[in-house]
């Protein structure tokens, strides 16, 4: 993905990930090479929406159609930074 | 690997994160701290990628969502991409641990189209005729240099993994600058645990306090400048460290290995223990082996502990160390782990980290099938 400076971030999962589901303990998770993520209540959803085509605000748009009321555009930002910043989005 | 913490004692057991898959115990390298047992598993006696597949099936309904496909050396299996594909199809995340050796552009390919996630690569020592003469085998540092290449031109993830001795140690600051000149995301430096083969070879494989003490101030030292870059993962040396490492999470907590024959086990050295009466997945379900059968059941929790463990504080974080080495060191696996310093047997670890002065350690036996009389 080439990013062209100004151009806004549209996060993706990185390379060495693997989101999925766990029918097992009915809970999403990141599968890393060496370790494995519990996703807790819906971030498993927020980061399934991180597939390089939708902006920030994009997806909080989304998950807001999806839960009114919910706090999404205070949490969803700064919980995407967070992953951007262990690596495991680009 | 690190995985989330196992839920507290319950009816019915956590379910395992991982499986470790011992595909062959054949290997084209010959290392002395190699911790496959010595008896190692014929060819012809291996699971074939059928029952590998149905294996990885059963692992993937039990819970698990990861795998190390390991060996000896996985890339002897021609049927490698089968596996791959199968443990893909079920869900299971697939690391390929490899010496490097019979790695082609063709092979990562066809391991890619079936699925294969990440790759960890094991070096011996970061000069190439150092490195040669550990792992036993001519031209095997070439190979890793090539296959970390290639690897890397796929875009999977790469770990180094690298067992630490007494006959690199001193160069640790020299392995981690290798790491990153090719590319890797992750660099294991592993301290020997002495199982298998590293068992037999550890008076020549223990390095000294002095060694220890350098080669952990330089990690440091790379672990500061390397921070957002590449993961370093100091594996701890619990022979000098008096302190027991909590040996895969717990006895049939977290994950299982099935070795080459299909025998399945709470932990690889667990094959070790003789009465311990593993069982087989051609014989059994995955979910009997797991839930039901005595060997997994024998030291998982608590309530199995003796000596100091059974009132330590620390008991539900190292689960009483490493029943394998308890063995090992005691010839009683539910004995504390002589690791930790607690443990009435601590004296036996003393004696041989600490050796009285003039001691000049032995050389080491390279693995090779016939290369010990059997004992048993
Ligand atoms: S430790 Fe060395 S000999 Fe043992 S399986 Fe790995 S590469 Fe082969
Ligand atoms: S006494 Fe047992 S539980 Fe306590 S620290 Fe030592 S090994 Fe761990």
């Amino acid at each position: 993905m080439t990013a062209v400076p100004g151009d806004p971030w549209r996060p993706a999962l990185a390379p060495a990930l693997m989101l999925r589901h766990d029918r097992v303990r009915d809970t999403d998770l990141l599968v890393l090479p060496e370790r494995v993520v519990v996703l807790e209540g819906h971030a498993g959803q927020i980061v399934g929406l991180c597939d390089g085509t939708r902006t920030v605000p994009g997806i909080v748009d989304t998950l807001a159609e999806r839960y009114p009321g919910a706090p999404v555009a205070d949490d969803v930002p700064s919980f995407l930074d967070r992953l951007r910043r262990e690596g495991w989005l680009t | 690997m690190t995985v989330p913490r196992p839920a507290a004692a319950s009816p019915e057991p956590p379910r395992p994160w991982a499986l470790l898959a011992e595909l062959t115990h054949a290997c084209p390298l010959h290392c002395p701290y190699c911790s496959n047992p010595l008896e190692l598993a014929r060819r012809s006696a291996e699971l074939t990628a059928a029952e590998w597949a149905d294996v990885l099936r059963q692992a993937a309904d039990l819970g698990v969502v990861h795998t190390h496909l390991s060996g000896g050396e996985p890339l002897l299996r021609p049927d490698l991409e089968r596996i791959v594909a199968a443990a893909e199809g079920a869900g299971v995340y697939t690391q390929l641990v490899t010496s490097g050796t019979g790695l082609d552009e063709d092979r990562l390919s066809a391991l890619r189209a079936a699925g294969l996630r990440s790759v960890q690569l094991s070096v011996q020592h970061a000069e190439a005729a150092a490195n040669d003469r550990i792992a036993g085998r001519p031209s095997s540092f070439a190979a890793k240099e090539r296959a970390a290449a290639l690897v890397r031109r796929a875009g999977l993830p790469l770990g180094l993994n690298v067992v630490l001795h007494r006959d690199n140690l001193d160069t640790v600051g020299a392995l981690v600058e290798l790491g990153e000149s090719w590319g890797v995301d992750r660099i294991e430096l592993a301290n020997t645990q002495f199982y298998g083969w590293g068992l037999l070879n550890r008076a020549a494989l223990l390095p000294t306090r002095e060694q220890l003490a350098r080669a952990r101030e330089t990690v440091e030292h790379h672990r500061e400048r390397l921070a957002g870059r590449v993961e370093l993962v100091w594996v701890v040396p619990d022979y000098f460290d008096g302190i027991a490492k909590p040996c895969m999470g717990g006895w049939g907590a977290v994950s299982l290995t099935v070795t080459p024959d299909g025998t399945a086990l709470p932990c690889p050295a667990a094959a070790s223990l003789p009465d311990l009466d593993p069982p087989n997945v051609r014989d059994r379900p995955l979910d009997w082996i797991w839930d039901r059968s005595p060997a997994f059941a024998r030291y998982r929790g608590t309530a199995w502990m003796t000596g100091p463990c059974g009132t330590c504080p620390r008991r539900e974080e190292d689960f009483g160390g490493c029943r394998c080495q308890a063995y090992a060191l005691t010839g009683d696996a539910a004995r504390t782990d002589p690791a930790c310093a607690l443990s009435p047997d601590h004296h036996v670890v003393r004696a041989l980290t600490d050796p009285d002065a003039g001691v000049t350690p032995p050389l080491y036996v390279h693995r090779r099938p016939g290369a010990v009389p059997q004992v048993r």
